[in-house]
């Protein structure tokens, strides 16, 4: 089952075409991970599925990402229920300069969910599910600043999850943080597609292999090849694939 | 010793000179300000000076209260009106506006800034104060005015329009520029993944500005309204033209009252002895206060940056 379909996408950058005739599934509860050399598309092709270029004036698409039989390109497609529903997971930990229970609860406030009891119930399962609970359960009041980097990622995980996305998207998301940080988070995400799709850009070709159950394979623009994980690690299609998971390029 | 190295301690030399220059000017202002408030002071005593309602030359009595008193509200005034509008002005500037206008209304704020104060009394003298006089003071009266307790103070008492709430606007328009500039600086230190954070929850542009932005400005913005409001309790000119320097008991906003700044204007040319004296202890308090606020609003602007 296909969360996402992405057709013939095309993306501009003002008149720079950045991305080039993409088209993927994004398969339900799995890992997909995009991967390829700096600036070949794939954080590009990431903000698409939330629609986060629509931030900026002078971007552009064309061609369908369909979800749920709809384009989610369309003029008409309502953001803000699609990026509740595709939840995002940056570089670098972005927590808000508030506690660490408001910053779970912004999204569930945003939907004005008043019900405190209910607040509380959906922050403790997002924390728990962010396995950060037992580390921050003591500290609820305290501001989300003084948790270390890792917890930090793992809040803004949690942050998201809490309001029940469909998938999260995550941009880098390990590679500001230390290896031990980046184990948890990795486990974090084979834990969590039991619930939510996850789509993954990573530059971290062993973390695509460990983590992914799909990978994608992008060079300037283009998609070069997509497939099962095992397959792009171990019997590519094509020859630049080969040389790009053997680190031969990139 | 060579030519170069005697050349470097000189150079050392002068510019330590030159900081310490500096230092030695605002130790100088200070200690001449303390000196003359003294047979003040010693007169009528620290609290006995801040807290007397009377500036009476035959009798040779100073009390700083209604000045004080004048200074404050005018302020709290100011305060009340252009905080409001310069936040909304920097939200749209740094949130809103499209990138081509955004240099052109950066530039208008700038300019505002760089407006001498003896204009804005001007303006404040021949085209505010005619123009609340005639318009917004009966309106406020008319409607405010039957409000039992302080609706007496929105009764306009004596015509022309030159008073505290002129005055107050007045010192709103001149410090609107500067809080707009620091909270402009501030919401655009923001960084953008944090913003986009928040729209990947599918908060809107407001949301985000009112939750996310606020939050991570806010020091620094109240570090900015401090700042202003030590413009605002020093500002002399476009205040001494505008508030009417009337030194009796406050039964209005619409009537002449006075302020630290535009008694000292007003007199220090012609006043002598205990009058004197009293003025530099207006001055002393004006000193103080204004030293706390831009001390407090540096470090809160700044503090954020680092």
């Amino acid at each position: 089952m296909d969360l996402l379909t992405v057709n013939n996408l095309n993306f501009y950058y003002g008149s720079n075409k950045s991305l080039d005739d993409v088209s993927l599934p994004i398969r339900r509860n799995s890992v997909t991970a995009l991967i390829g050399p700096s600036g070949c598309g794939k954080t590009t092709l990431l903000r698409c599925f939330n629609r986060m270029h629509d931030l900026y004036p002078g971007n552009r698409y064309e061609g369908e990402i369909l979800m749920d039989g709809r384009n989610i390109l369309d003029r008409s497609e309502d953001l803000i229920s699609l990026r509740s529903s595709l939840g995002m997971v940056f570089q670098k930990p972005t927590p808000f300069p508030m506690s660490v229970f408001d910053n779970i609860a912004y999204g569930l406030r945003l939907r004005r969910i008043r019900n405190s009891a209910l607040i509380r119930d959906k922050v403790e399962k997002s924390l728990r599910q962010a396995a950060l609970w037992e580390e921050v359960k003591d500290r609820l009041k305290e501001s989300a600043l003084g948790l270390s980097g890792g917890q930090q990622q793992r809040l803004v995980i949690a942050r998201t999850l809490a309001v029940d996305p469909e998938a999260v998207l995550f941009d880098e998301s390990t590679s500001a943080l230390d290896p031990v940080s980046t184990q948890k988070i990795e486990d974090l995400m084979i834990e969590l597609k039991k619930a939510v799709t996850i789509v993954a850009v990573t530059h971290n070709m062993q973390q695509a292999a460990r983590v992914s159950d799909y990978t994608a394979l992008m060079y300037i623009g283009k998609l070069v090849e997509y497939d099962r994980t095992e397959v792009i690690f171990t019997k590519p299609k094509h020859k630049m694939t080969e040389e790009y998971v053997l680190g031969k390029f990139g | 010793m060579s030519l170069d190295h005697r050349l470097n301690f000189v150079f050392k030399a002068l510019t330590f000179v030159a900081a310490l220059s500096i230092l030695g000017i605002v130790m100088g202002i200070l200690i001449v300000i303390l000196m003359e408030s003294i047979p003040a002071l010693d007169r009528f005593g620290v609290l006995g000076f801040l807290g007397g309602r009377d500036w009476n030359y035959s009798k040779e009595i100073y009390g700083a209260l209604r000045p004080l008193v004048g200074t404050a509200i005018s302020t709290g005034i100011a305060l009340l009106v252009a905080v409001p509008l310069s936040l909304g002005t920097a939200v749209f500037l740094t949130e809103i506006c499209p990138h081509r206008l955004r240099g052109a209304i950066g530039a208008a704020i700038e300019l505002l800034a760089a407006i001498p104060s003896i204009i804005y009394g001007m303006w404040g003298l021949f085209v505010l104060a005619p123009f609340l006089d005639e318009h917004f003071q009966p309106l406020a009266g008319k409607v405010l005015g039957s409000v039992p307790l302080i609706g007496g103070f929105f009764l306009t008492r004596s015509a022309g329009g030159v008073n505290l709430f002129t005055a107050s606007l007045v010192l709103a328009v001149m410090i609107i520029p500067f809080i707009t500039s620091i909270a402009r600086d501030a919401f655009s230190q923001v960084p953008d993944v944090l913003k986009e954070s928040s729209y990947a929850l599918g908060a809107t542009r407001w949301e985000t500005v009112k939750k996310v932005i606020s939050a991570s400005a806010a020091t620094a913005v109240g570090g900015g309204v401090i700042i202003a409001m030590g413009r605002a309790l020093g500002e002399t000119m476009a205040v001494a033209y505008v508030i009417g320097n009337r030194h009796a008991g406050l039964d209005s906003l619409f009537s002449p009252y006075t302020t630290i700044t535009s008694v000292i204007a007003n007199e220090f040319n012609e006043a002598g002895g205990i009058q004197l004296s009293s003025l530099f202890t207006l001055a002393l308090v004006l000193f103080i206060a204004n030293f706390v606020a831009l001390g407090i609003g540096r470090r809160l602007v700044k503090g954020k940056y680092q």
